[in-house]
């Protein structure tokens, strides 16, 4: 039969469709805008393919639910937004610890405290540096259109599950409030048994999973076991979308809806005549520290920074390229949206 | 069932508990005289007994019997404190041919966990938690529980549970008995022969609701914790006998078990990528424009920025929507973005439509707006300031007082709101009627011919997949766009 692949969603929605078409069976969540539809289209998607829908009792409960369903060797993902990620992070710390893959979609809202429901991107610290205990760290892809919303989704599952560890889609409420038409990917079939799975029998023992190491050796190792896996990650899997890098004296860094903005400054600042590029990272652990550095080597003079949040990104350009070159920032916060003038305004500003 | 405690090694225990650090690999971890111990070998035995060793999956908590992994040979997790009933709740939800059990103490249970534990049992989880009431933090030193009896020592009450700041012990038992769901809750102990034959008695039961799929079952233990209460084993049953049951009387508190029905498996999960494709997926339509088709009206060679704002109801989002939608099928690049939050808090309703042939840089539309749709006086003050100096601006003339404009604005004033509502009937059509005025309105302003008819076919295929299943909604909708189309003649 042939199939209307291409449809009119939400991001939001677009990341249940990822997440069915790539094989998940439950969903756990517990509302918050502008996270809501996510658990609103599970809760309608999932069973009609006979797939797990609970409404938890708060992002604690998810998360762990989460947990569960991974043990039991299926796939399985929670969404949520700042508030409600801070409350899942000792969960993930031990998802972390126990080497076991999980996808959480935090669509990011106005913080401190409870903030309001407009777009922002504070998350930043608490999704990519680990924000629970323990030295750990996440996969984390930042889609900036619907369409990356359902196809990061799916690949989040892919590779949270090759390196066995929780990634998270990082976005904000612009792109999860946001419609546009997306291409579906095919679905995989998804029933085998992963390695980890509890009660899985290995030299006539039922498997069991713990994150509780009472000898410091025995946990030294389990650390260092984690890092050399993060520090081969670092290595392959950064992900960046380039424009106009090459001749750029200036080079904008920007994800999310952020990058949205300065990609439409960029055509704008061209057309001026003004040498300046864009760096997109399409995930933010592993962070793109080669695409930046080749854009140092290249002689840009100048990065800036385009963030909803009061600079947090800019923490790590500057550690990427060991601050070899200025950066500086524009930003706004507490929900207020950038403008593309906003953006031609500031690189015009580091002329 | 014989009534005697074997006191042997349950097959479903490790013949030497390798996973125990250290030298001694016979013996468990727990104190002399501790409860854990008594009820992990009531358990192995239920497990066995039953025969379901190999789909038991144990949820293991924080608290002395973190490494309850050590002896149990089924599969196993060790969770965060006071979370196991969620992640048991992840387990059978996602493997319904598990048997799963939640172990947990005082504090994870009732202080900690307390909530994922009533959640749980509220639902009807197929489950059984095991309660270990110790009447004290084990694991960390002896400190206050829930469960600390008024008056008792411990190490952060060392003058003793006042109940006027620090209240009383909680009956977790006659807490869970306010729920409607659970099937069996009873309280046993671990004191007398005579109540671990008890004792024994309903772990059997538990175990075997969990092979009935019965539903959830809560075993809450009352148990010795002789090292921190400073106690010798006689003393500390002394304790539990004469004090802690004064608080926690033993003994069935719920049994429904009888008169619940086995829960039959769920249907299996649906996983072949062609029947979740059929599922997923919508059929195409016979008569889709081809991937290369292009709209040649040179309104098209930019793009278009589009906003829409109103009165919650009028079917502003969903106007943006079906024109989005027509755009995706005409091979635009469309984007939809709404006014969440406080805006429609106050009832208003505002969308941003872009529709390209170029990639679409953001969404939000502030400035630049080439087409502006407002049926309310705030939406056209709030939006007006964006719209171009030759802008186009549709306005519901009942509604909106037009302020002075730059004199290359074309501006139209159709009376589509009470058009929906006496012509046809329901103001939920007015988007359709604006759909049609839009339509006429496109027609006057460069809209080719060809164009023109494929607007109206656009619409009507958008309309068809929007309402297809709902008798007559198909009709009133193109009703009301011919009628928004002739109000714009008049
Ligand atoms: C989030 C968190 N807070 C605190 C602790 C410390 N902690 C470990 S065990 C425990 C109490 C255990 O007491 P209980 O549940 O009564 O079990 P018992 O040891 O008595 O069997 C606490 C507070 C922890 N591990 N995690
Ligand atoms: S501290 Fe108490 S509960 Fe923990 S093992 Fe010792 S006796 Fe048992």
């Amino acid at each position: 039969m042939a199939y209307q692949k291409r449809m009119l969603l939400k991001g939001n929605e677009a990341a249940v469709y990822g997440a069915l078409l790539a094989g998940c069976d439950c969903y756990f969540g517990y509302p918050i805008t502008p996270a809501s539809e996510i658990a609103q289209s599970a809760a309608l998607l999932f069973p009609k393919l006979n797939r797990t829908f609970v409404q938890a009792e708060s992002e604690i409960g998810a998360i762990n639910m989460v947990i569960g369903c991974v043990a039991a060797g299926r796939r399985s993902m929670t969404a949520s937004s700042g508030l409600g990620i801070s409350l899942k992070q000792e969960a993930i710390s031990y998802l972390a610890a126990y080497e076991m893959p999980a996808v959480i979609v935090d669509v990011m809202r106005g913080g401190p405290g409870l903030g309001n429901i407009a777009p922002e991107q504070a998350d930043y610290f608490q999704v990519v540096k680990g924000g629970g205990h323990g030295s750990y760290r996440c996969l984390v892809f930042t889609p900036n259109s619907v369409q990356e919303m359902c196809d990061m989704t799916f690949q989040a599952f892919t590779m949270a599950e090759k390196y066995r560890m929780p990634a998270y889609v990082l976005t904000d409420g612009v792109i999860g409030q946001m419609m546009e038409s997306v291409e579906l990917p095919a679905a995989v079939k998804y029933d085998y048994d992963p390695e980890w799975k509890m009660g899985n029998i290995i030299n006539g023992e039922a498997n069991c999973i713990s994150s509780i190491y009472m000898e410091p050796n025995d946990l030294e190792a389990l650390n260092k076991k984690l890092q050399a896996k993060y520090k081969l990650i670092e290595e392959v899997e950064q992900s960046v979308e380039e424009f106009y890098v090459d001749d750029a004296e200036i080079v904008m860094v920007a994800y999310g809806i952020s990058s949205r903005v300065a990609q439409g400054a960029l055509e704008q600042l061209r057309a001026e005549g003004i040498k300046v590029g864009l760096i997109r990272p399409k995930m933010v652990f592993p962070f793109p520290r080669k695409s930046l550095n080749s854009a140092v080597e290249r002689g840009v003079k100048k990065f800036l920074c385009v963030e909803l949040s009061a600079g947090q990104l800019i923490e790590d350009v500057r550690l990427a390229i060991e601050c070899k070159r200025p950066v500086e920032l524009c930003n706004r916060m507490g929900g207020n949206l950038l403008t593309c003038d906003d953006v031609c305004a500031a690189v015009r500003n580091m002329i | 069932m014989s009534e005697k405690v074997k006191f042997g090694r349950s097959p479903v225990f490790f013949e030497t508990f390798n996973r125990r650090p250290g030298p001694i690999k016979k013996n468990m971890h727990y104190c002399p005289g501790c409860g854990h111990g008594i009820l992990h070998k009531l358990i192995a035995e239920a497990v066995d007994h039953y025969g379901i060793q190999k789909n038991t999956k144990f949820i293991s908590p924080v608290g002395c019997a973190v490494f309850a992994y050590y002896y149990f040979n089924f599969g196993n997790i060790s969770v965060p404190h006071g979370r196991a009933p969620a992640v048991a709740t992840g387990v059978a939800r996602a493997n319904p041919e598990d048997y799963v059990i939640s172990y947990q103490g005082d504090g994870d249970l009732a202080a900690i966990g307390f909530n994922e534990f009533l959640q749980a049992a509220n639902r009807g989880e197929n489950i059984t938690v095991f309660f270990v009431n110790n009447s004290n933090y084990g694991m960390t030193g002896g400190q206050m529980a829930p469960t600390t009896l008024p008056g008792q020592k411990t190490t952060t009450s060392p003058y003793g549970r006042n109940p006027l700041t620090e209240g009383y012990p909680t009956p977790v038992c006659e807490i869970v008995n306010a729920l409607t769901a659970p099937v069996y809750i009873e309280r046993v102990a671990l004191t007398t022969p005579a109540r671990i034959a008890a004792a024994k008695r309903a772990v059997y039961k538990g175990i075997q609701n969990l092979k009935e799929r019965k539903g959830f079952s809560l075993i809450e233990v009352v148990s010795p914790c002789p090292v921190n209460l400073k106690m010798s084993a006689e003393q500390v049953n002394e304790f539990i006998e004469k004090q802690m049951m004064n608080y926690f009387p033993l003994g069935v508190v719920r049994d429904k078990t009888a008169e619940t029905e086995s829960r039959p498996l769920p249907a299996p999960v649906i996983r072949e990528s062609a029947d979740v494709e059929k599922i997923l997926f919508t059929e195409k339509r016979k008569d889709s424009v081809a991937a290369d088709f292009r709209n040649t009206s040179s309104m098209f060679d930019k793009e278009l920025r589009v906003k829409i704002g109103g009165f919650g109801g009028q079917g502003i989002l969903s106007l943006g929507v079906m024109l989005a939608n027509m755009g995706m099928h005409r091979n635009f690049n469309v984007s939809w973005m709404p006014s969440y939050g406080p805006e429609q808090r106050g009832g208003s309703a505002c969308c941003s439509v872009i529709v390209s042939r170029k990639m679409i840089p953001s969404p939000i539309l502030e400035s630049g707006i080439d087409l502006m749709i407002a049926t309310t006086q705030t939406a056209l003050e709030k939006y007006l300031p964006g719209l171009k100096e030759d802008g186009i601006l549709i306005y519901d003339s009942s509604a909106v007082k037009l302020p002075e404009l730059p004199a290359a604005m074309r501006t139209y004033g159709v009376d589509a709101i009470d058009i929906a509502a006496t012509q046809l009937g329901s103001a939920k059509c007015a988007n359709s009627v604006l759909m049609g005025v839009l339509a006429a309105v496109l027609a006057a302003n460069g809209l080719n011919e060809a164009d023109q008819a494929d607007f109206d076919r656009a619409f009507a295929e958008a309309v068809e997949e929007k309402f297809g299943k709902k008798p007559g909604a198909v009709e009133m909708n193109v009703k009301a766009y011919e009628a928004g189309k002739k109000a714009f003649q008049n």
